[in-house]
């Protein structure tokens, strides 16, 4: 684990060399999450496909973020994880202690930072179900709900 | 000459001891002797130790039974607010909404026990409304405490003005000068200061010394309660080598602060000069005249302090951010919120710190990175300019 107040090295590298950066045009899905009372944003757009065994998977991720190296690290890292994946596969593997492992750990202050690209991933997906009119896989619409529940919660204590 | 071949820009966090301080506090080295022991070591570290007082008096034209050495500039904040509160246990404590923690910590702790606390607000330039201010003293007001220059923003307060005003009304007056001292002059005589708080580190002396002036009149219950050194105000073995260091560090910079303002102000108008007219959507934050010397702080739209700094960092450059990201802190500077910045403004904040070392190639080479370092950094954020 990353000591504290430091960044691991993967964490740096990932920071400095990003490779899904930016918007995709028309994009399938789109998620924002962000932390109303810091400011950090992040949003992530989706191109989904149908792979050779006829499953839906992410073919594109790009992501855009307004925060702090543990935030930029963490959408990197996100959608170098999850791209190609097929979607059933995304919803299991989904979640945060995974991105934390795959960057060599955050210092603890940080570890909300990681969550932040777990939500968005997962409220892109949410959007892509919706807009696409099909059923919403319930782990997707539990967390969405959460999701909407904290930043109100946020909005209303501190703003 | 790079530190460490790095491009250090942070100079008010810390400062390397300067070689001749270094020099002093070796020769004295040998005189390991308690200042408190009678016999003949034990009078000569004395003798010593009241040099260093008197050196240190002098420069802020205070009596040397004034001085009171700490061991950092957050002891002497702590002393100096808590020991008028609990000397007096109840009361109303007013202090300046971009206090460093030091002070604001203090002040919270005290409300937390029943003092009430109130905090004078600032224009958007981070100077204190002295009307607004005015109108808060009360009766029952006990302690007034501004920060003599910020030490985020640069601003430099009207402290003259204050100490005026604090005065005629007969309530302490106390300044956090740890920014200040060795930049610029200080008189506490002349602009009524009761009680300022000073560090070693800022001014190219060694860390783990500071001290408080208290105007003599005014009375405080220690912090620290043992064998009665200090005055009685702060008990502990002094420490000599450390003492000697920052009297010294504090005369060489009080002998050349003139000189070396006008040299630093260039380098640091330069600075502001350049980022502005080459950064799109850059601003400076702060006081564009009544700022320290050395002291250039800029936010930047759509993009955030840390990854600043982080990306400065990897071009060899050591700066410092007041964004909530790069503390432990969830919510933005309460400097620049006080300034009337939103949270996401408050984000890109970057300050830049000159000293001694800065040279303008140093200048020139931030002017040519940190323009990169924000385009690459918008081109990644959702708000971004491209």
């Amino acid at each position: 684990m990353a000591k504290d107040n430091f960044y691991s090295k993967k964490v740096l590298k990932l920071f400095k060399d990003q490779k899904h950066f930016g918007k995709i045009k028309n994009a399938q899905g789109i998620g924002k999450v962000g932390n109303p009372m810091c400011g950090d944003v992040m949003k992530i757009y989706l191109k989904i496909s149908k792979n050779k065994k006829g499953k839906e998977y992410i073919e594109k991720i790009r992501i855009e973020t307004f925060g702090c190296v543990a935030a930029i690290a963490t959408s990197e890292i996100t959608a170098k994880l999850f791209e190609k994946k097929e979607i059933n596969k995304v919803l299991k593997e989904l979640n945060y202690k995974k991105i934390l492992k795959e960057v060599g750990g955050l210092p603890p202050f940080k570890i909300h930072c990681s969550l932040l690209a777990v939500d968005a991933l997962s409220e892109a997906l949410y959007n892509y179900f919706k807009k696409s009119k099909k059923k919403i896989p319930k782990i997707l619409v539990k967390k969405h709900k959460r999701i909407i529940q904290i930043d109100k919660n946020i909005k209303e204590k501190f703003l | 000459m790079p530190i460490q071949n790095k491009i250090y820009l942070d100079y008010a966090a810390s400062t390397p001891i300067d070689k001749r301080v270094l020099l002093r506090m070796e020769q004295f080295l040998k005189y390991f002797a308690n200042p408190s022991s009678i016999h003949s070591l034990g009078q000569e570290a004395k003798k010593l130790l009241e040099k260093s007082r008197n050196e240190v008096a002098k420069i802020i034209n205070a009596e040397p039974q004034e001085i009171i050495f700490t061991s950092s500039a957050t002891e002497a904040n702590n002393l100096a607010i808590k020991g008028i509160a609990f000397e007096k246990g109840k009361g109303r404590i007013l202090i300046s909404s971009i206090e460093h923690k030091s002070v604001l910590e203090p002040a919270l702790y005290l409300k937390n026990k029943g003092f009430k606390v109130k905090f004078v607000p600032v224009d958007k330039y981070g100077i204190i409304n002295i009307s607004k201010f005015k109108k808060m003293l009360r009766n029952d007001t006990i302690l007034v405490s501004v920060i003599y220059a910020s030490n985020e923003i640069g601003t430099i307060e009207p402290i003259k003005k204050i100490g005026e005003i604090c005065k005629k009304k007969n309530i302490p007056f106390h300044t956090d000068a740890a920014q200040a001292l060795g930049k610029l002059k200080i008189d506490v005589k002349k602009e009524n200061i009761d009680l300022l708080t000073g560090s070693s580190h800022k001014i190219y002396g060694p860390k783990g010394v500071g001290f408080l002036y208290k105007q003599k009149n005014i009375k405080l219950t220690p912090l620290l309660h043992g064998g009665g050194q200090e005055f009685n105000l702060r008990s502990s073995t002094e420490n000599l080598p450390a003492i000697l260091g920052f009297a010294e560090a504090l005369k060489i910079a009080e002998k050349e602060r003139k000189k070396e303002t006008k040299r630093i102000k260039k380098l640091r108008d330069k600075l502001i000069k350049g980022v502005l007219k080459t950064i799109p959507n850059s601003y400076l934050t702060g006081h564009p005249e009544k700022r320290l010397p050395n002291f250039a702080s800029f936010r930047f739209d759509f993009v955030e302090g840390e990854s600043i700094v982080m990306l400065l960092n990897e071009y060899g450059i050591c700066a410092s951010t007041a964004s909530a990201c790069a503390s432990k802190e969830i919510t933005p500077s309460h400097v620049l919120v006080a300034c009337g910045l939103k949270p996401f403004e408050a984000q890109g904040s970057l300050r830049i710190t000159l000293g001694k070392e800065t040279k303008e190639k140093d200048i020139d080479y931030l002017l040519k990175i940190l323009p990169l370092v924000i385009k690459k950094l918008r081109k990644l954020s959702p708000y971004g300019k491209r």
